[in-house]
């Protein structure tokens, strides 16, 4: 399988005031792929996670050098909204509007100028097909989202990512909150979803990872005085799980810390 | 252990004592004045103290309408210019302004609530009374009235909106918020479209205190509505001239007349002041369902 960059991160900084939260980042993020963040807690996952969307422009304060590119173009300098809608996002707590399921789902094309109901209809069923929560909730979708349970709550929401037609999708610790059926559930989901999207997935189980992925991010905090995340292995997840090139890498993956 | 088992059940029943004490102070006084108030209604007749528009105790006449209707009226007022101003405000404040604007401009929103309502009369009287005579120059207007009331009750009406208000928004989820702008909805997409109907509740209860605020304000509205006994009306052919008119509210009546009212009058100003209780009791329970219900479209399983 050829190697295509979908996100180029190089030399990244990421800034909380003067503390420096992510250093050194460097990793391409491979299109049409699943790629899973592992790492102990606190060590930036998700902080790099919303790189790619900009999430992180919602902190006061926080300030980045280096480069993150997608396809080719620097995010910084790109409109947020656009980017936003290209780089969809799954939160790690499910959270669904307090709106009925066809709004939810709705939500973000009508933010996006789309009026034509027949076009709405047609939008939403197809988005809850994709996320496979079409068949449980196709004649409840008058209904209260938050009526629903929780795994069936985080596929609406992968639904409404799914609906602005992203051409990445973030999850962060999108089944920390969930039993394993549901996590079952949405893990089929994703490899069925990047057959058409490019997926980054942060996770804290490493079975998920080793589950899920096609390729695997390791971080860890540089040292304890800094106190800084970083990338320190990038490879194929089996790779990063039968072989890995660092010891902490090991260490990490076979449960002897972290 | 036998000592700290006592002080324990003590402590429960002294705090006790004061919630009591304020439940039998308000049973008092709507009984209080419900009994005053009972020889008005027995003489006068619920119907023509409620509809009649009459009010000349001289003439043994007391029709509450007039002053039902300048309550009303100059509480419709107060909430078509005070509620977007406060929204504004709550928005700016929860969403958009900066720490340091919010550290400045709260304090001095909260400081509205501290002045007293006299001042807002004087205020009223010395500046806005006459500004409205010379802006709406129209036969009759003097400049007292409904429009004159309804801008100092907006003011004063305004920190109960924003404070509540400002609360709620921020009370909505960060996740939402998050949810929307993650979608590429912009920040003023995710304002109108999820965080205002999420705190809709919340606004609305504040919108009601405000309401309770207003029909009960008396020094204020003494001084600048003019307090004739007339039913308000549009001073030309403009309906919206009704503004100009000057009028009394209920709260108005009872403190300008019960210095010298004496037998059914005073009776009657008593009740004036059960007419407001209701209404004011009739508010509370529409904001109640109105919040029950917004509560139970955002989060119930039906609908």
């Amino acid at each position: 399988m050829d190697f295509r960059p979908k996100i180029t991160v190089e030399r990244y900084y990421l800034y909380y005031g003067d503390f420096c939260a992510l250093r050194d980042v460097n990793i391409q993020i491979p299109a049409g792929q699943i790629t899973a963040i592992i790492g102990p807690s606190g060590c930036g996952k998700s902080t790099l996670l919303r790189t790619f969307n900009r999430m992180n422009d919602l902190i006061p304060n926080v300030r980045v050098e280096g480069k993150v590119e997608i396809d080719g173009a620097d995010i910084f300098s790109a409109d947020v909204v656009e980017l936003r809608r290209r780089v969809g996002m799954v939160f790690q707590r499910p959270n669904p509007f307090p709106m009925s399921i066809y709004d939810n789902v709705a939500y973000g094309p009508r933010a996006h100028g789309v009026r034509n109901r027949a076009k709405l209809d047609e939008i939403v069923e197809r988005s809850l097909r994709d996320a496979v929560l079409w068949d449980e909730v196709k004649d409840t979708l008058n209904k209260s989202a938050l009526a629903l349970s929780g795994g069936q709550q985080q596929r609406l929401c992968i639904a409404r990512a799914l609906s602005v037609q992203p051409e990445v999708l973030l999850l962060d610790e999108p089944a920390s909150a969930l039993d394993p059926i549901s996590t079952f559930k949405i893990e089929e989901l994703l490899r069925e979803l990047k057959k058409h999207l490019t997926i980054v997935i942060v996770t804290h189980n490493m079975q998920q990872a080793a589950r899920v992925s096609d390729y695997t991010a390791m971080m860890m905090l540089t040292s304890e005085e800094e106190r800084s995340g970083t990338v320190i292995e990038f490879d194929r997840t089996v790779t990063i799980f039968t072989n890995p090139r660092d010891p902490r890498t090991e260490d990490y993956v076979t449960g002897r810390f972290g | 252990m036998r000592l700290r088992y006592v002080v324990d059940r003590a402590g429960k029943y002294l705090l006790l004592l004061p919630a009591v004490f304020s439940i039998v102070v308000v049973f008092m006084i709507g009984l209080f004045t419900l009994l005053e108030a009972l020889p008005a209604f027995r003489q006068i007749g619920l119907g023509p103290l409620l509809l009649g528009s009459v009010w000349r105790p001289t003439m043994e006449s007391y029709g509450l309408l007039a002053m039902i209707a300048g309550s009303v009226l100059v509480t419709l007022g107060a909430l078509v210019l005070g509620v977007p101003l406060a929204l504004g405000c709550a928005i700016l404040l929860a969403e958009v302004a900066p720490a340091w604007f919010r550290a400045v401009v709260r304090p001095a929103i909260e400081l509205l609530a501290g002045i007293p309502s006299v001042v807002y009369g004087l205020f009223g009287m010395v500046v806005l009374v006459p500004l409205v005579r010379e802006v709406f120059p129209v036969p009759g207007n003097t400049g007292f009235g409904l429009l004159s009331a309804s801008i100092v009750l907006a003011v004063m009406i305004l920190p109960t909106i924003t404070n509540i208000a400002e609360d709620s928004i921020r009370a909505v989820p960060r996740e939402y918020k998050e949810g929307s702008l993650a979608l590429g909805a912009t920040h003023w997409q995710t304002i109108v479209r999820v965080i205002l109907p999420t705190a809709s509740s919340g606004i609305i209860a504040g919108i009601m205190l405000g309401i309770g605020r207003a029909i009960g304000e008396t020094m204020a509205m003494i001084m600048v509505i003019g307090n004739s006994i007339i039913f308000p009306q549009p001073l030309n052919d403009n309906p919206l001239t009704i503004f100009l008119s000057q009028a009394r509210t209920l709260t108005g009546n009872i403190a300008v007349e019960i210095a010298y009212a004496t037998g059914v009058h005073e009776s009657a100003l008593f009740a004036t002041g059960v007419v407001l209780f209701v209404m004011i009791i009739l508010i509370n329970r529409l904001a109640y369902l109105l919040i029950r219900g917004r509560l139970l479209t955002l989060y119930g399983g039906g609908q």
